[in-house]
């Protein structure tokens, strides 16, 4: 055919054609040199994974172990682990492992913390985002990030020097150790989380839909509310439950402020022992390694696992329902 | 430039022309096709900046109500500046100020003391991209007159289904009022949020390149929709597609570099251009 003519090979073809296809071969085999190399990157990543895997694992296997020994002793039965609200392993004769009063404790701090951090986190979040000017919000942010770098000891003993002084000369029934002292710093702890998130997941809302909303004759309070934060709903939510997990599992404030006192009650007034606290009481005291009292540390331990893992399934479940797609 | 009333005398000449598109099932008692026009919006003198930049340049330009205007230039000759002007949308942006008046009938609509909130239920806005919110279609229509006016369940029912049926897109979402807007075609959602300007009551719609991000199909049916509401809405469109001005639209501005260059009658901008920028422009040499 005519067209196979005009490509018959040119004179400048021979030697360049028979170069270049040596360096096309020279790359064929370097091809499997990549390959090589990804499946090396392949087997590091899997590696990486497996580790983190691996150690939830050990953990959760040695906190398994641990926990059917404690409830192997003669002096705790299921019954009492989880019907009782009286927890009394050190003192006397009649031991008590009700793990109730430890789970009261904690949900008590826990919620006095999260009426102060979420509100107050998602509306300095909505000031962030939707009504500070940006030189203002430049150096808010930064702050409140900062609060989040304080280690928690001095928390700890910001409660105790002047949060209780505070709650004690504005109300006598408050003790020196009590639950409102240290969820007020708990909450305070979780403030930046819940705040810094919260600004992150409204920030992610489209312009798009702000000047929507505008458009309509929509006030900012309008856009804020009726719009902006119901579109970042989840990643609120998301916010909401890290926080929570976080106090949950909060141990220094509670070790300092909240008592060591372990009783089922829902006065802010009195001292509580928080699950978290009570580990640290039994790790850092002179209790011997071995004995119920011991291993109660795990079994407590192991129920606090499992709260949080109730905790974060909830959370993903309620994420996913609200979930709303921007586009 | 000519003088205003020949321009609104001018646009007042077209006559609507015979479409094969859609048509809205709702009709409005007030029925105004070929009355002469009247002025909606008088812009005089105006000048805006970005900071220090100047978007545009001393423009003076006529709106006629009940009509299509376009607004048309290459990318940033100020087109869609001045259609954020008309209802403050500019406001968002810190660096964004001007200088000149902009009246809507009496009201100025740069004064410092107007009601920015009542403005943009009198002038509503359409966007590039189809942004609904994520709620359910009804939600989406009725969140303009849930802000602005104390309605009954029923009452916003209405409003709804009218705000729907003017926007040609009942027929389609009327089984599925509950359901995410964002569900719905692009071309849906664009008449969707059609819907939504429509359902505060405005007197004037403004479309920033409505069509800019739709299929050709979905392009036509929101084509036809803009001039068939021109029977009841003024409507300012900023687009650049020249084609799209000289379907649906019976005035044009050609912007260049921030200046209105020339403003007509649609068929006379486009086949009598005075200017040798706008003839530049209209037949494709540039742009």
């Amino acid at each position: 055919m005519s067209s196979a003519d005009s490509l018959a090979t040119p004179t400048w073809r021979g030697d360049l054609d028979d170069r270049v296809s040596k360096y096309l071969g020279r790359s064929q085999r370097s091809l499997k040199l990549v390959r090589g190399r990804e499946t090396v990157i392949y087997v590091i990543l899997i590696a990486s994974g497996l580790f983190s895997l691996l150690i939830t694992g050990a953990i959760i296997y040695v906190l398994a172990i641990e926990t059917v020994s404690f409830f192997k002793s003669d002096e705790v039965t299921f019954a009492n682990f989880f019907g009782s609200t009286t927890w009394n392993p050190l003192l006397g004769g009649t031991k008590s492992f009700g793990i109730w009063a430890l789970i009261c404790g904690t949900m008590l701090v826990t919620a006095i913390a999260m009426s102060i951090a979420l509100p107050l986190g998602l509306i300095t979040a909505i000031y962030l985002s939707e009504y500070a000017p940006r030189r203002v919000r430049n150096v808010l942010k930064p702050v409140l990030e900062v609060l989040a770098g304080v280690p928690t000891v001095v928390y700890g003993f910001f409660a105790l020097m002047t949060i209780t002084p505070i709650l004690q000369w504005l109300h006598g029934g408050f003790s020196v150790y009590n639950a409102a002292s240290a969820g007020i710093a708990v909450g305070i702890l979780c403030l930046p989380t819940v705040c810094s998130l919260a600004e992150d997941a409204l920030q992610a809302v489209p312009r798009g839909l702000r000047e929507g909303a505008y458009g309509l004759g929509a006030t900012r309070f309008d856009v804020s509310v009726k719009v902006v934060v119901p579109a970042a709903l989840s990643g609120i939510i998301s916010a909401f439950l890290l926080a929570i997990a976080r106090a949950v599992g909060e141990t220094m404030i509670v070790a300092l402020a909240a008592g060591s006192l372990a009783q089922a009650t829902f006065d802010p007034r009195q001292q509580v022992q928080t699950m978290t606290g009570f580990m640290v009481q039994m790790a850092s005291g002179d209790v011997s390694n071995y004995g119920t009292e011991y291993y109660s540390m795990y079994a407590v331990a192991f129920t606090l696992f499992i709260m949080t893992l109730a905790l974060t399934m909830v959370g993903n479940i309620v994420r996913r329902r609200f979930r709303e797609a921007y586009e | 430039m000519s003088d205003p009333t020949t321009l609104a005398n001018e646009a007042a000449a077209i006559e609507p022309r015979p479409r094969d598109g859609r048509q809205t099932h709702f009709t409005h008692s007030r029925e105004q096709t070929s009355e002469p026009t009247t002025l909606a919006i008088r812009v005089r003198d105006l000048n805006a900046w970005y900071g220090d930049f100047q978007a545009l340049h001393a423009i003076s330009l006529d709106i006629p109500a009940n009509r299509v205007s376009a607004l048309i230039g290459p990318s940033g000759c100020g087109k869609s500046t001045l259609l954020r002007w008309f209802n403050r949308m500019n406001d968002t942006i810190p660096s964004a100020h001007a200088r000149g008046s902009v009246n809507l009938g009496d009201t100025d609509l740069l004064s410092r003391t107007t009601d920015v909130v009542d403005l943009r239920r009198r002038i509503g806005i359409v966007f590039q991209r189809p942004n609904p919110f994520p709620k359910s279609i009804f939600d989406n229509v009725a969140f303009g007159p849930r802000l602005h006016m104390k309605l009954s369940r029923t009452e916003l029912q209405d409003v709804v289904e009218w705000a729907l049926r003017k926007a040609a897109v009942w027929d389609e979402v009327k089984d599925r009022l509950a359901s995410p807007a964002l569900g719905l075609s692009g071309g849906q959602q664009q008449r969707l949020c059609i819907a939504r300007a429509i359902a505060v009551g405005p007197e004037v719609l403004l479309m920033d390149e409505p069509c800019s991000a739709l299929d050709p199909a979905s392009t036509l049916a929101v084509e036809d929709l803009i001039f068939e509401l021109r029977r009841q809405y003024t409507i300012v469109i900023v687009t650049h597609n020249m084609q799209q001005a000289a379907r649906c639209s019976d005035q044009t501005a050609f912007f260049y570099e921030g200046r209105l260059i020339e403003v007509g009658a649609t068929t006379t901008v486009f086949t009598k251009p005075k200017q040798q920028q706008t003839e530049d422009y209209v037949s494709g040499k540039f742009g």
